[in-house]
């Protein structure tokens, strides 16, 4: 275990774990948008800027500083403060519509930004990168990747076409932080608009509703359970058990009654 | 034939020594980016042609940069048992004459040297062992020791930039080459590091951190698969040390880096090297062939039981890659872009396993501190500052080349006795210094000593070496605004604080240049600058504000006269905005 201070408080945590956590432990509110517990820190929102004072004083990311005996971290330290600021100052010239940038920014005291707008009005994407490492690094499709650098640096599959990587899974809109990722399911397909992509979708077996994306059919042999699963939707997966579950119930009732 | 014990280098050192001081005359064109650039190629084919028509019992050689960059093509002529003579600024006309000179059996006196373009390298030291060979000079030729732009310098990493042919390995040895290497093999691993922490070497990338010291934490670290990486990604506008490093001397920066596997134990090493330098991938390659062929790279290196092989890696140009974790991200075959620290590469680099980045002259310097030892190396430069630190001195000063000086000294003795001072007689109003992420320092603080941590309090940085000059027909704002435009192109994207604050200072200096500015303008510039070099994540951000902070430190006046009274005070900037 690693003992720390964040902000007066004395917090235990164990080994290997980063000073995001202690402050989360802490029970301190820090917002951040690039910050996954699942997958590996990345530090790009720059959100989790906090002090540290002790062993050294320096401004850290939180998201990806290993805790260590002894750290003394202050979240609020006035530096710490209008860095994370200028952050969301940034990101609310990038993102003006989004209104969980507008939320944080708010939160944190900025209503409007000095900055020129220079992309698209519609941009909700802040390039924190969580759809592209959950494709890659948990899903492990690598279908998304980022295309150019610098300010020019955006999201999307090779050359903006069809993808022929993506299963369709949808883990890169369930990460986004600001729906900047769009999926929809229409007339059997699974229509992934960000990524100028569509999966076809396998009707379920009982309702005829299309629902799973083809590509994913590679699960069927992985996860033994899936075997009954596969093909039903889980609208009709769920009445399944219900069903299961009211003639256990009927059973049972029957066997109390009987005895 | 391998070199399979120290004593066979021997064998190597007489025919070196035999190429470097031949018993006919020896005709030798510097052939570096700098003199191919100069026109150092037509020299050569003019010298070959002539040299066969008259029947000149000569050899003609190559060698790479000694420096001088501005007065290439150089031709250097060894008459037998004597001095080298370096010609300056060589055409294709005086080519003919020396040639013509020399097969008259008169000394080689080129009645059309212009004045000033000649001299003599009466005395050769042999670094590795301290040897001085001294060569008469006749009174009428000036020495070369004694040209104000060589007689400051101190050249160690440069020791045989120039002085040898790059694709010699029989001269690398002739001057000492590899017995700096056999020495570390008589020590223990620890021994080697404790003499490379005592001599004082710090990392020549810019950052300055102590290379023996990050030597012990990767040798401390648990793992038994460790890597070194040398780092040759230089990219500032205006820098071309590592190039000229790689291209003039090869072998050194190989060596160093066998000494380093040594002391770290590792087994495999990489050069990143970016690909606009062709010539220097080639050379670098060329060496390490010839390291192969004589068993200097590969298993039980002079019989030492250790192994150690080399692979080259050629960057694709993003001037990021010069940061550790993005270079290793990209010699792993990702992105590269840099992770957070900690952990540092000493402790999980390469494919997660210890390993020691330092720069092309830091690795070139490792031998002569090993074949001299660490307290010769200490004694040079300044306490806590030892040794020295190569600058490509460009811009608006009279003598432009790569120098080598011990660190300590004055910027004003490097400008002004080196460099002679501003271009064309005129003064010099500041020097910027490792380049887009350095800083600006104005004339006033060139009293100042060349030390990492004095530039970096004035709000420079050491750098790699970039020196850039400017004289007073620079406009600072402009100045600042090129180096954002740089570093704006070159942000790789992946954190919010680089990705948009160097968009957002890049756009506020061109709305000034643009006559567009206002006063509120400044103390933007400066919330950005300060939030960008705190939250960045990676060094190339950190630093990436420093011109605009230090023109605005130092040069606060010339942004008034913009945003006050709508003028560039030099007359360089529009002030219109682009249609």
């Amino acid at each position: 275990m690693s003992t720390l201070t964040i902000d007066h408080q004395t917090i235990h945590v164990p080994e290997g774990t980063t000073v995001l956590h202690a402050i989360r432990q802490a029970g301190v509110h820090l917002p951040t948008l690039c910050y996954w517990e699942g997958l590996p820190p990345y530090g790009a929102c720059r959100l989790c800027l906090v002090e540290m004072t002790a062993p050294t004083q320096q401004t850290i990311a939180a998201c990806a500083y290993p805790a260590a005996d002894g750290m003394v971290i202050e979240t609020q330290g006035a530096h710490a403060v209008a860095v994370r600021k200028m952050m969301l100052e940034f990101m609310l010239a990038r993102c003006p519509d989004s209104d969980v940038v507008r939320a944080l920014a708010a939160e944190a005291g900025v209503t409007e930004t000095r900055f020129a707008m220079d992309r698209r009005s519609d941009e909700l994407c802040i390039l924190c990168g969580s759809c592209v490492r959950v494709c890659r690094d948990l899903v492990g499709a690598a279908a998304i990747s980022f295309i150019g650098r610098g300010a020019e640096r955006e999201v999307g599959a090779p050359f903006h076409l069809q993808s022929e990587a993506c299963i369709g899974c949808g883990a890169c809109a369930a990460v986004c932080p600001t729906g900047a990722v769009k999926i929809e399911d229409v007339d059997g397909q699974r229509v992934l608009r960000t990524w100028n992509t569509t999966v076809p979708l396998k009707p379920c077996k009982v309702c005829g509703k299309p629902f799973a994306p083809e590509p994913m059919a590679f699960l069927r042999g992985l996860v033994e359970a899936s075997e009954n699963l596969w093909g039903v939707c889980p609208t009709c997966r769920r009445k399944q058990a219900a069903a299961q579950v009211d003639v256990v119930c009927e059973a049972s009732l029957y066997q109390a009654h009987t005895r | 034939m391998k070199i399979t014990a120290v004593a066979d280098l021997e064998t190597w050192r007489a025919a070196g020594l035999a190429s470097l001081y031949p018993d006919h005359i020896k005709i030798t064109v510097g052939m570096a980016t700098c003199g191919l650039a100069a026109g150092a190629d037509a020299i050569h084919e003019t010298l070959k042609q002539r040299i066969r028509q008259r029947g000149l019992d000569a050899i003609l050689a190559t060698t790479g940069c000694i420096g001088y960059c501005q007065q290439e093509p150089l031709v250097d002529v060894r008459l037998p048992g004597s001095g080298r003579i370096i010609y300056t600024q060589m055409t294709r006309p005086r080519a003919r004459a020396l040639v013509d000179d020399l097969a008259r059996g008169g000394p080689p006196s080129v009645p059309s040297v212009p004045q000033g373009g000649w001299a003599m390298i009466d005395q050769e030291e042999l670094l590795v062992d301290g040897q001085v060979t001294r060569f008469a000079r006749p009174p009428d030729l000036p020495a070369y020791a004694e040209r104000p732009f060589f007689a400051r310098q101190r050249k160690i990493v440069l020791r045989n930039s120039g002085f040898i042919d790059p694709t010699n390995f029989e001269e690398y040895v002739a001057r000492g080459g590899y017995r700096a290497l056999a020495r570390a093999f008589e020590l223990t691993s620890q021994q080697v590091i404790d003499e490379v922490t005592r001599s004082g070497l710090r990392g020549r990338g810019g950052g300055g951190f102590p290379a023996g010291r990050k030597w012990q934490v990767a040798r401390d670290a648990s793992g038994k698969i460790k890597y070194i990486i040398c780092n040759g990604d230089e990219g500032d506008p205006g820098a071309y040390m590592d190039r000229t490093v790689l291209e003039s001397d090869p072998h050194s920066v190989i060596e160093g880096m066998l000494i380093g596997a040594y002391a770290i134990s590792a087994r495999e090493g990489y050069v990143y090297v970016r690909d606009e330098y062709p010539l220097a991938v080639e050379r670098l390659a060329n060496a390490m062939a010839q390291a192969e062929e004589y068993g200097l790279l590969g298993e039980n290196i002079l019989g030492s039981g250790f192994g150690f092989s080399l692979k080259i890696v050629r960057g694709a140009g993003a001037f990021v890659c010069g940061e550790e974790t993005a270079m290793i991200a990209s010699i792993e075959g990702g992105l590269g872009e840099p992770r957070p620290k900690p952990p540092y590469p000493a402790v999980a680099g390469l494919w997660g396993q210890p390993t020691i980045i330092n720069n092309v002259k830091t690795w070139a310097t490792v031998p002569v501190i090993l074949a001299r030892g660490a307290d010769w190396y200490a004694a040079l430069g300044a306490p806590g500052n030892a040794g020295t630190v190569v600058f490509s001195l460009v811009g608006q000063i009279a003598n432009t080349g790569l120098v080598e000086v011990p660190l300590g000294m004055k910027l004003r003795e490097m400008l002004e006795d080196i460099g002679g001072g501003g271009a064309g007689g005129k003064a010099i109003k500041a020097v910027q210094t490792g380049g887009p992420s350095g800083g600006c320092l104005p004339a006033r603080l060139f009293d100042m000593p060349i030390e990492y941590e004095s530039m970096k309090a004035a709000g420079s940085i050491m750098g790699s070496g970039g020196m850039v000059v400017l004289d007073e027909s620079a406009c600072m704002v402009d100045v600042a605004r090129y180096f954002l435009d740089f570093t704006t192109l070159e942000s790789c994207g992946k954190c919010t604080a680089c990705r948009e604050g160097t968009k957002h200072l890049l756009a506020v200096l061109t709305r000034i240049t643009h006559g567009q500015g206002t006063p509120d303008d400044l103390t933007l510039l400066e919330e950005i600058g300060e939030a960008v070099r705190v939250g960045s994540l990676c060094g190339l951000g950190q630093t990436a504000p420093n011109p605009v902070l230090s023109t605005l430190r130092y040069f606060r006046d010339e942004y008034e006269a913009h945003v006050i009274e709508h003028r560039c005070p030099v007359g360089k900037c529009s002030m219109k905005a682009e249609v």
